[in-house]
């Protein structure tokens, strides 16, 4: 099963936003995918998940306030955080859940029922 | 930006960004310290992960901000010493996910160290740090004698 969450599409800066794009490790397992993507400094409240014919979005909203103070140094990027995936077309879209934890986002994606291997005992 | 460019392992990486000198400098100070043997087996010369952090001031505290996405509270370390703040810790993998086919692996596991020196003496008892959203904030009031002082000169 080569096609998975195949290739990956950036979004075009159709709004002219500034998105980096988070760090991902992908994994499959027998049941679907496991999607972590890193985004620190965003919560629950600033994830955007869509899903659009087999490509799912990733967006999340910072929610850290500027630095108000003289900087020293300045590392992090201020921009929103979004990356695009295609999906393969064995996952179950209505099943796909996710979890926000300590700025990692970890996406749950199950095979459907059809397509998961099968055991068929023999009378 | 060619998406390709991010596809590459951590552990492949060649590129050290501008932030992993201070770990490069870690890694040879280890070099002198370790056999060699041991070095390779852990070797991260061509990889770690270099937190991004923020360091701003105001006339009290330092303030300082590192990305530290999906650690445990537990498994970060702070400590001062000669008026530098070193942060460190451990980002586990999933014991779960051990099995599992790996499609894409972005993410950097394992240990790694900053330490920052600050400019002026700060008051260690006070130190408090908060871990949020995969951020750690640590708040370092100065020292009374660090500073600045108004001193009201009177002319008569």
């Amino acid at each position: 099963m080569n096609a998975t969450l195949q290739k990956e599409t950036r979004a075009t800066n159709e709004r002219e936003t500034q998105f980096v794009s988070p760090e991902v490790n992908i994994y499959e397992t027998k049941d679907g995918y496991i999607l972590e993507a890193e985004m620190p400094g965003v919560n629950k409240e600033g994830l955007e998940i869509t899903l659009e014919g087999n490509e799912i979005t990733i967006t999340g909203h910072r929610h850290t306030e500027p630095l108000s103070s003289q900087a020293l140094f300045h590392e992090s990027h201020n921009a929103d955080y979004q990356r695009v995936f295609e999906l393969d077309p064995a996952i179950d879209t209505a099943k796909v859940s996710a979890r926000m934890d300590q700025g990692v986002l970890k996406l749950t994606l199950p095979k459907s029922e059809r397509v998961k291997p099968r055991k068929i005992s023999v009378d | 930006m060619n998406s390709l460019a991010r596809w590459q392992r951590p552990e492949l990486s060649m590129w050290p960004g501008f932030g992993r000198l201070t770990s490069l400098r870690d890694e040879i100070d280890r070099l002198f310290e370790e056999p060699l043997a041991a070095l390779a087996r852990s070797s991260q010369l061509l990889s770690g992960w270099t937190p991004a952090f923020d360091v701003c001031e105001d006339k009290d505290n330092f303030y300082v901000r590192a990305e530290l996405p999906g650690m445990r509270k537990e498994d970060i370390e702070l400590s001062m010493h000669n008026g530098s703040l070193s942060i460190s810790g451990e980002r586990k993998s999933d014991e779960a996910l051990k099995e599992a086919e790996v499609y894409r692996s972005e993410r950097f596991f394992g240990r790694f160290q900053r330490t920052i020196s600050l400019p002026t003496q700060v008051a260690v008892e006070t130190i408090k740090a908060q871990y949020k959203d995969g951020i750690l904030s640590v708040t370092l009031p100065k020292a009374e004698e660090a500073k600045p002082k108004h001193i009201d000169v009177k002319v008569s």
